[in-house]
């Protein structure tokens, strides 16, 4: 069958504006983000954790936290019943740190209490003694990539080691420019700080878990196993999420969470503070990657070379995912025919790192896009000219081996970024706030240098490498009344309303209501890698297609119509004749429940010289950035960013500029300010006050455009739009600082000290 | 509360222009945690506990403050303007509806600190500039939006004002 068309959008359909079914709550302060979740008789958790990257754990005394009025209990590995670790990849990572073992970074757990009142529990930390004997830590990655007998975890010191060799190795070209490159550690930093309430079953089987997680089927499989519990008994639903941007992929306080309240036999409640959630979850890897490119005398590039090295700390999470995508997105969007590329991904004693939006790529990106400025000099063209030359299209072949069969639309991302308009030279006024420094008032217009920079970026969508990240999704018409469950976190990205504007398009209601978002349907998969819209949205569609399918035989039988002539018209089933009656008045009396699950095309592991079909899909984007810089005092001012994206199809307007603004946001806090900064495995500023954040005065303007060449693979013929936005902006900004100073800039976040001395 | 810890106190708080008793309260709790623990007014978030990034917004005595660097203790004869008490009759304010025109929601966690920021603001300045807003709306930290909806919608409150 088909649908009919409407000529116009109903507002709250695929392609509007809808509006979030969450905003009112939002704005009015009742939704009730996990931090926000009680229960009567609650009590309060909180988790010890080392002081040292590197030491043996000789003895832990907990009878004086123990004694201390108020503290219900106290529990170290000895307490942990199932699986003494976890982890998305490898299980490397204990739930405690064990006596005799090792705790392997600053912030590693080592017990946790349960009492009436987060003071008490602080005391009670306080209370407890742990002997260390303090071991030199190994900070420095090389020394594990060089080899060496000082073992740090009995799986090893790599984590993985991958190398990338395609094409004709001889080629070499006329015009060569190489560089090492360096990232620092960013934050996610998301505002709502990790928090869980645990609620023990009344016979201590099993335990209800209301937690901020970006997946929550995952979260369970982890947590039952540390739990010594079938999964089953352990039921999770989201808790409201304030922001995730990858950080809540790993285990933090779920596992402590439990146990207190298992053992404890009431609910439990584990809110970490800023500075706790800095040790508590993975951050961005920090990266070492030098590049080598070969293009003819024309710009084109013939091969790539590249040595990658990031460090993952001290656990595995998700680091050997993350060097794949940052080393099979390696020559960026553009064409390349030969590449060697070695990497490795390590573990040290410095803080473990893992997922943060774009994954492995924003390393990679700010290489190869610092390296297309050097070639575009080498050559003497300038930046938008050499992008455009090399400009990967749909058909041509990543360093991988793998044909990128997606929409590809590089140079039309390229050229309309190029057309947005440039913001004026300088602005009427001398407002400071426009002007380095800001309210510092420490410069003025004569000392500034306007700089204008390029970065382009590939970003591969869903997960990979053979992963089944399938989601599910079920709708229910009852009596007219449509309801859609699934277990998709929403982590602000708005896919509840995404949701609902797919059940208005395809079933033709206006009502949708939501069901809890929880462990009681099949998975979703996570909320990462730019997928939920592609791959739960798919999961939703698919339900309500059902749903519809079934609802027009049984309105065909009731009311004796021709089967194959009936199409849901805007808000009407209709055969195209005399019948025409509203979906709701003629779904009465009518019950339909369908469960869909969406899956992606089977992808492959690389090699060993890094070959194979691994990744899914792919989106593009072009940032071009705008700054002034004091380069007296090397403070920058980001005026504006223009963007324009491949977005396949854009579902929801709104939603896609909030997604390309904030991305933007965060790439200008890689490129200018943000970074953990790490000193022999110790974290020196853990807060937001020494860890600087965008603020309102920092955000540029944005003038952003968006491609919409639907794409074919999509199930709504829409491209993840979370990522792409963070990646190339970084280095854009910094190549508009290198373009204003002169300075190689080989390092970000570009600190003052970079551009002045 | 353990015996070796500080007295502890009852007080009572304004909040909205409601009185709220508060029994037994460590004198070490911020405006904050007993909004949020005690009096059951969750709508003020936490989220550094330095005053750097505004989701805890309150308003004292006219003044927008940051509720988690206040005693609570110390605000006994305070009236204490929180987001639970903006808007009328179940009615969204002006500022919490262009919050939602705008776009300026996503992950909602700075939003009340932001809605009673943008209320403060425009009490005290009509016809802000945008730099005006951003530099006012400087210490609240919003880590998904990247501000750019949120100046909308504080724009639009500023022409609906005007026109009204």
């Amino acid at each position: 069958m088909t649908t009919a068309v409407s000529t116009r959008l109903r507002q709250g359909t695929l392609g509007t504006s809808a509006v979030r079914p969450d905003a009112n709550a939002k704005v009015s302060g009742s939704f009730a983000f996990s931090s926000d979740m009680w229960a009567d008789g609650m009590l309060w958790g909180a988790t010890l954790r080392s002081p040292h990257p590197r030491a043996r754990v000789v003895s832990i005394d907990v009878s004086a936290a123990l004694a201390i009025d108020g503290v219900s209990c106290v529990i170290t590995a000895d307490d942990v019943p199932g699986q003494l670790t976890y982890g998305l990849i490898a299980q490397d990572q204990p739930v405690f740190a064990r006596i005799g073992d090792e705790v392997r970074y600053v912030g590693e757990p080592v017990a946790a209490v349960a009492a009436d009142h987060p003071e008490t529990c602080r005391r009670a930390l306080a209370a407890i003694r742990v002997d260390y004997e303090v071991l030199d830590p190994i900070t420095d990655p090389e020394v594990c990539i060089a080899g060496t007998e000082d073992l740090l975890h009995p799986d090893g010191n790599i984590f993985r080691e991958q190398r990338v060799v395609h094409g004709d190795q001889s080629i070499t070209g006329e015009v060569v420019v190489e560089g090492t490159y360096v990232i620092g550690m960013q934050d996610q930093a998301f505002l709502g700080l990790e928090a869980a309430l645990a609620l023990p079953d009344h016979d201590g089987s099993g335990v209800e878990l209301y937690i901020a997680t970006q997946w929550l089927h995952e979260d369970r499989k982890q947590i039952a196993a540390c739990l010594g519990l079938p999964e089953e008994k352990v039921r999770l639903v989201l808790g409201g999420v304030g922001g995730a941007f990858g950080a809540r992929e790993d285990i933090s306080l779920q596992v402590h969470t439990c146990l207190l309240a298992l053992r404890t036999g009431r609910p439990v409640r584990i809110a970490y503070d800023r500075e706790e959630s800095f040790y508590g979850h993975v951050h961005r890897h920090p990266a070492s990657i030098w590049m080598r490119h070969h293009a003819d005398r024309d710009g084109r590039i013939r091969r790539v070379e590249a040595r990658v090295v990031f460090d993952g700390g001290a656990y595995c999470s998700t680091s050997p995912a993350v060097l794949v995508n940052g080393i099979s997105q390696i020559q960026g969007p553009y064409k390349c025919p030969s590449a060697l590329v070695e990497s490795w991904a390590v573990r040290t004693n410095n803080p473990p790192c893992g997922a943060m939006r774009g994954f492995g790529v924003v390393q990679a990106c700010f290489a190869h896009e610092s390296q297309m400025d050097k070639l575009a000099a080498a050559i003497g063209v300038d930046p938008v000219e050499i992008r455009l030359r090399n400009a990967m299209e749909t058909g041509d072949v990543l360093v991988t081996g793998q044909i990128v069969d997606d929409v590809a639309p590089v140079e039309r991302c390229i050229r309309e970024t190029a057309a947005l308009p440039m913001p004026p030279l300088s602005p009427d006024s001398d407002d400071y706030r426009d002007i380095p420094g800001g309210s510092g008032l420490t410069a003025d217009r004569r000392h500034i240098r306007r700089g204008v920079g390029w970065g382009v970026s590939i970003k591969n969508l869903m997960y990979s490498e053979g992963f089944d990240d399938y989601s599910t999704a079920r709708c229910r018409m009852d009596d007219g009344v449509v309801t859609v469950k699934f277990a998709t976190a929403e982590v602000g990205q708005g896919f509840v309303m995404l949701a609902q504007q797919i059940a208005r398009s395809v079933l033709g209601v206006d009502e949708v209501l939501l069901d809890t978002i929880d462990t009681q349907i099949g998975s979703a998969g996570s909320t990462s890698a730019s997928r939920q819209t592609w791959m739960s949205g798919g999961a939703v569609d698919a339900a309500c297609r059902a749903v519809r399918e079934r609802l027009l035989d049984l309105v065909a039988d009731r009311d004796g119509l021709d089967r194959s002539s009936l199409t849901i018209d805007d808000l009407d089933i209709t055969d195209g004749l005399s019948y025409r009656r509203s979906v709701v008045d003629a779904a009465r009396g009518l019950r339909i429940d369908e469960t869909a699950e969406y899956r992606h095309p089977p992808t492959e592991d690389l090699d060993q010289n890094g070959q194979g079909n691994c990744h899914v899909a792919f989106a593009f984007v072009a940032h071009r950035a705008v700054v002034d810089v004091d380069v007296d005092l090397g403070l920058v001012k980001v005026v504006q960013v223009a963007t324009a994206q491949d977005v396949g199809r854009v579902l929801n307007p709104l939603s896609c500029v909030g997604q390309v603004e904030g991305g933007i946001a965060q790439g200008l806090g890689l490129a200018v300010m943000e970074e953990i900064v790490v000193a022999d495995g110790l974290v020196r500023n853990p807060s937001f006050t020494d860890y600087l954040l965008p603020t309102f005065l920092d955000a540029p303007e944005v003038v952003a455009t968006f491609i919409e060449e639907f794409e074919p693979k999509s199930p709504l013929g829409a491209k993840g739009v979370g990522e792409p936005p963070c990646i190339s902006v970084t280095p854009a900004i910094v190549n508009a600082i290198r373009q204003a100073t002169g300075r190689d800039l080989p390092r970000v976040p570009v600190r003052p000290s970079d551009i002045c001395l | 509360m353990t015996k070796s810890s500080p007295p502890s106190l009852d007080y009572r708080l304004t909040v909205n222009g409601r009185p709220h008793e508060v029994q037994d309260s460590w004198i070490g709790e911020s405006l904050l945690y007993v909004l949020r623990e005690r009096l059951g007014l969750p709508g003020s978030k936490g989220a550094c506990e330095q005053g750097e990034c505004g989701s805890c917004t309150v308003v004292v005595d006219g003044r927008a403050v940051c509720s988690c660097l206040v005693l609570a203790a110390s605000a006994v004869d305070s009236e204490i303007t929180t987001i639970e008490g903006l808007g009328a009759d179940q009615a969204l304010s002006d500022v919490q509806q262009a919050f939602i025109d705008a776009g300026g929601v996503q992950c909602g966690f700075c939003t009340p600190g932001f809605v009673v920021a943008v209320h403060h603001l425009l009490s005290n300045h009509h016809d802000p500039s945008d730099n005006e807003i951003r530099e006012a709306l400087s210490g609240n930290i919003c880590r998904c939006t990247g501000y750019g909806r949120i100046l909308e919608a504080v724009r639009e409150v500023v022409v609906r004002r005007r026109s009204s």
